[in-house]
Order: structure tokens, then C-alpha cells, then sequence
């Protein structure tokens, strides 16, 4: 007994050793910023001003600040429809529905439409961001196209620009989503199907009473995981558009970029971030209640 | 009925084509403007094919010494991402310990929190502690952010290495640590590769983090030149951007395509969202 407990506090001691480098890094770079992101919310702290050489603890100030500032309100707004209507919509849609369509697909198909769909999503951001600003420009790539079917060139970026956004960061993220469903439908077993077509299901019912079922764990996962990657978008909007014209695309990571640097208010924009970490870890927290019940 | 059915086959082929089709149209202003030193925003096969913007970007000697310094970061980086992340799986995946489940689902819970909303407390602390502007800083930095889900795909990887090979090791006299490095590590390789290969990819593409950390121009990597050569020559020199995109683009493309090879054999992003 007393021989397996020492091991046992061996086995502690060498799981923390081995863990230490990386408890060090995790410390200093990610929890240290977390814990300050909480205490510098609180103060004035600026870049350039009196404030900068003397930082004073402000209270509530950024938080009443803030709910009174209709940008705030404008670029919450931005980052629900950005969310839904690019995460949580338009990926899963267009990535369950190349994975759905691809299965029992000869495989040299599979994989031309495969890698198709898998280049916008290993684009780097910024050069995703190029590409877009050049294909959605008056004179390019969409507008051209759309000009044989008789339509007027359209600037999509200052016209459209939100919905813009939002396809743009459906292209680049739907092919993660595509793998995701794929191995999602791989795991179903082929009798599940075979049985359900002997009994005389169409397609359609298969679909929804059997396919969609199945994998609607994995898909909610999915879903929560993109919307978190997607909450943290930056590059793609920052170099498309900047968060432009006006505040019409300024999500939450581009106002706290704004607060923060461009008008030196990094109290201020350290509160803007404490909201996004808070929405962060609130989802973060479904995300892995869903990964502990499935 | 025949045309019926033979419609009902042809529809997903269909369908799929016009997908997969539509996603690679934007891509095609990048490949035909980067050979094309006359292009501009519309999209068009080059009059003349040429090199020359090619020749621009690869001559000029800071975007050389951009795409040096973001190699050096992306590869620095994840090099000592794996090490710690190798390390810090290994014993979660073999030990039976308490409360391991509340650190794996700890670690999974912060690979989900996204680093946007910690940039501005990091600036915070870099100036604080006066290492603001340092590459060796940014690296670390980048190295700790991906850290948790580093881990935890290095973990799937051990688990999927059975223990009987270490165990007889352990048998024949051999330490912990020395197993871990003669026993696993070579049986690890595609883990290792998996690991090395995404975060490098995920460093190099990287613009935020070194556009909020780095200031002086001549140590910043490829990614935030590259948007600043937008900003200066981007309205004039569009084939040059082209070009400078494209190059910037073909160590990922390498990189996916070798990584590949290793991701068949065990490595699935679907791993997170399975657990």
C-alpha cells in the first residue's frame, strides 16, 4: 500500500514536470492576460495623454462607458449577424451540403471538388481578404459574371457590405465544417441506410428521420466551434473593409481594435475585450458540456 | 422513368460541380494578375505572360527578409509548441491520475476561447514588462496560444500508441523520459508532423498577433507586409500583389499537401468535436 501510494505521488510530480513548460507559457501568455484583462477593464489606461503615465482605477466608468456608446451597441449588433448568418447558418449549410452530396461519390470526384472547396480555407486571411476585395470590386470577377445575365455592376463592398463579410467568411470556413460532416456521416453505419430504404423511405425522409438524427450531436459541436472561431475574426474584416463604410461591418474585435489603438483608449478597449472573452468563455463552456454529454 | 432516375443521379454531380466551381472562381484573379503586370481589379488572361512581378517580389530585399522572419516565427514557435505540448499530453494520456479528466476538459475549454480578446491585455503586459516588439516575445506568445489544442491533439495521438511497447521498456530498466523519447517519439512522428504542420500553418498566416506586438518595420514577418505593401503600392501594383499573395500562399499549399499524408493516418479535425 504505502509502496503504491509513493508511486502514486511520483506519477503526480512527473505529470506536473512534464506539464511545466507548458503551465509556464500557458501562465505568462494567456491566463496572465485573461486575469488582467479583468483588472484593466476597471482602470483609464491610455496610450498617449495624461492618462498613460498615470493609470487610475476608474470603477464601473468603461462599463457605463460603453452601454451609452452607440457604436458599442452598433458593432454587438454587427457581431450577432455576422455569428448567425456566417457561422452558424451559412457554414453548416454549405458544408453539410457538399459533405451530404459527396457521400458514395467516385472517390477522384470527391477529392477534385474536395480540394476546390478546401483552398479558401487554407488561404491564408489576409490574402482571402485580397482575392474578395479584388472579385467583389465594380469591375471584378462577380460583377463580370453577373453581367452576362444583363446586371448593372454592383460595389458590393460599399453597397452590400455586411452581407459581404459574411460570404466571404463562408468561403474561407466552410470547407472545416465539410470535414467535420464528413466524418460525421462516415461513422453512420451503411445497414442504418440500407435498412431504411427496404422499408420505402425516400431520400428526403432519410434525411431527416435517420442522417440529420444521427449526427446532430456533431453538428451542434460543429456549431459551437465555429461560432467561436468565427468570434474572433479580425484579418478578414480589418483588411476587407476595416469595419466600413462607417461602422456597417465594425464587429467586436475591430471596435476594440479601434478604442484600443487607433484612439489610444486601452481601458476602454480592454473592456470592449473583457465582453468578447466573456462571450468566449461562455460559449467555450457549451462547447465542452456538449463534447462531456456526447 | 429512366430520365427520371438517371436526373435524380446526375442532380448531387451537378450540384456539387457548380460548388466547387463557384468557390475556386475568386482564387482565379490571383493566378492569371500575378503573371500579368498590367492587371488590374477585373480578371483577365494576361496579354503577355511574364515573370516580372514574380521577379519584383522575390528580388526586393525587405519582402525577403519578411518571409525569413515569418519562417523563423512560425517555425520557432511550433517547434516549442511540440515539445511542451508532447510533454504535457504524454502523462495525461498514460497516468492514472485524479481529476485528469477536469485538466483535459480544462485545456479543451481553453483551446475554444478565442486569442482576439486577449490582444489588447497582452499589448498591456509586453509594454509592462518591456518586451514589446520582440520577436523571441511574439513567438512565445504564439507558442503558448496554441498550446491547449496542441495538447490535445497530441494526447489523441498517445492514445492511439499502445502502451505494451513502453511498458516492457519500463520492464528492461528504462526511465520514463527515455521511453517517452526511444519508445514513443518514433512512433509519434505523424503526430508530431500533424502538430508541426498546422500551427507553422496557423503562424505564417497569422496577421493580428505580430501587427499588435511587433512595431519596427524591418522585424515584421510576411503577413503584416504584405498588407502594408496593400496599403502603399496595392492601388497600382495590382499584379505585384498578386504575385507577392501567391508566393506568400505556396508554403501552406506545400505544407496541406505533405500534411495530408500524415492526417490520413490518424489525425482527424473532427477529433475535437467527437472527444
Amino acid at each position: 500500500m504505502s509502496k503504491k501510494k509513493s508511486l502514486n505521488g511520483n506519477m503526480y510530480l512527473k505529470t506536473f514536470l512534464f506539464g511545466l513548460p507548458s503551465i509556464i507559457l500557458l501562465l505568462l501568455f494567456v491566463l496572465g492576460p485573461i486575469i488582467m484583462t479583468f483588472y484593466y477593464s476597471f482602470t483609464n489606461m491610455a496610450l498617449t495623454g495624461a492618462a498613460a503615465s498615470n493609470t487610475q482605477f476608474v470603477g464601473f466608468d468603461n462599463f457605463v462607458r460603453m452601454f451609452q456608446d452607440p457604436s458599442f451597441k452598433t458593432s454587438v449588433l454587427n457581431t450577432i449577424i455576422f455569428l448567425i448568418a456566417s457561422a452558424v447558418i451559412g457554414q453548416q449549410i454549405v458544408g453539410f451540403l457538399v459533405a451530404y452530396l459527396m457521400k458514395q461519390k467516385a472517390r477522384p470526384f470527391r477529392r477534385i471538388i474536395g480540394i476546390l472547396i478546401l483552398a479558401g480555407w487554407i488561404t491564408p486571411e489576409i490574402v482571402v481578404a485580397f482575392v474578395w476585395f479584388a472579385y467583389l470590386s465594380d469591375q471584378g470577377t462577380l460583377n463580370i459574371m453577373l453581367g452576362f445575365f444583363g446586371v448593372e455592376p454592383i460595389a458590393w463592398l460599399l453597397n452590400f457590405p455586411l452581407i459581404s463579410v459574411i460570404f466571404v467568411n463562408i468561403w474561407h470556413g466552410a470547407a472545416f465544417s465539410m470535414l467535420m460532416y464528413q466524418a460525421a456521416l462516415d461513422d453512420i453505419p451503411q445497414e442504418v441506410e440500407e435498412a431504411s430504404r427496404i422499408d420505402g423511405a425516400n431520400a428526403w425522409q432519410r434525411l431527416w428521420r435517420i442522417t440529420l438524427p444521427i449526427i446532430k450531436g456533431s453538428a451542434v459541436t460543429n456549431m459551437v466551434l465555429v461560432t467561436l472561431q468565427t468570434l474572433g475574426v479580425f484579418t478578414l474584416i480589418y483588411a476587407l473593409t476595416g469595419g466600413g463604410p462607417g461602422e456597417k461591418t465594425t464587429t467586436l474585435p475591430i471596435f476594440m481594435y479601434d478604442q484600443a489603438f487607433v484612439n489610444y483608449q486601452l481601458g476602454y478597449g480592454t473592456a470592449i475585450s473583457l465582453v468578447l472573452l466573456l462571450i468566449g468563455i461562455t460559449l467555450s463552456l457549451i462547447y465542452i458540456r456538449f463534447l462531456k454529454t456526447e | 422513368m429512366i430520365n427520371k432516375k438517371l436526373i435524380q443521379r446526375a442532380l448531387p454531380y451537378t450540384v456539387l460541380s457548380i460548388i466547387g466551381i463557384m468557390f475556386f472562381v475568386p482564387l482565379l484573379w490571383v493566378i492569371f494578375a500575378s503573371f500579368d503586370t498590367h492587371a488590374t481589379l477585373s480578371i483577365k488572361l494576361p496579354d503577355e505572360f511574364t515573370l516580372d512581378n514574380w521577379k519584383a517580389i522575390l528580388t526586393d530585399i525587405e519582402i525577403l527578409r519578411s518571409f525569413g522572419i515569418g519562417i523563423a516565427l512560425s517555425l520557432v514557435s511550433s517547434i516549442v509548441l511540440v515539445i511542451c505540448s508532447a510533454l504535457a499530453a504524454y502523462p495525461l494520456s498514460r497516468f492514472h491520475i485524479k481529476h485528469k479528466n477536469s485538466v483535459i476538459l480544462t485545456i479543451l475549454f481553453m483551446s475554444g476561447l478565442p486569442m482576439t480578446a486577449i490582444m489588447v491585455p497582452v499589448y498591456q503586459l509586453f509594454v509592462f514588462f518591456n518586451i514589446n516588439d520582440s520577436l523571441v516575445a511574439t513567438m512565445l506568445f504564439m507558442a503558448a496560444s496554441g498550446l491547449p489544442y496542441g495538447i490535445w491533439l497530441m494526447k489523441n495521438f498517445i492514445d492511439s500508441i499502445p502502451l505494451t511497447l513502453e511498458e516492457s521498456a519500463w520492464i528492461d530498466g528504462a526511465s520514463v523520459l527515455t521511453g517517452l523519447r526511444k519508445v514513443v517519439a518514433p512512433l509519434m512522428k505523424p503526430g508530431i508532423f500533424t502538430v508541426l504542420i498546422f500551427t507553422f500553418t496557423n503562424s505564417w498566416g497569422n496577421f493580428f498577433v505580430p501587427f499588435i506586438l511587433i512595431q519596427t518595420r524591418e522585424k515584421l514577418p510576411a503577413s503584416v507586409t504584405i498588407f502594408q505593401f496593400f496599403g502603399q503600392h496595392g492601388m497600382v501594383f495590382y499584379g505585384q500583389l498578386a504575385a507577392f499573395s501567391f508566393v506568400y500562399t505556396i508554403p501552406v499549399i506545400i505544407l496541406y499537401f505533405i500534411g495530408q499524408k500524415y492526417m490520413s493516418a490518424g489525425f482527424s479535425l473532427g477529433g475535437a468535436s467527437k472527444g
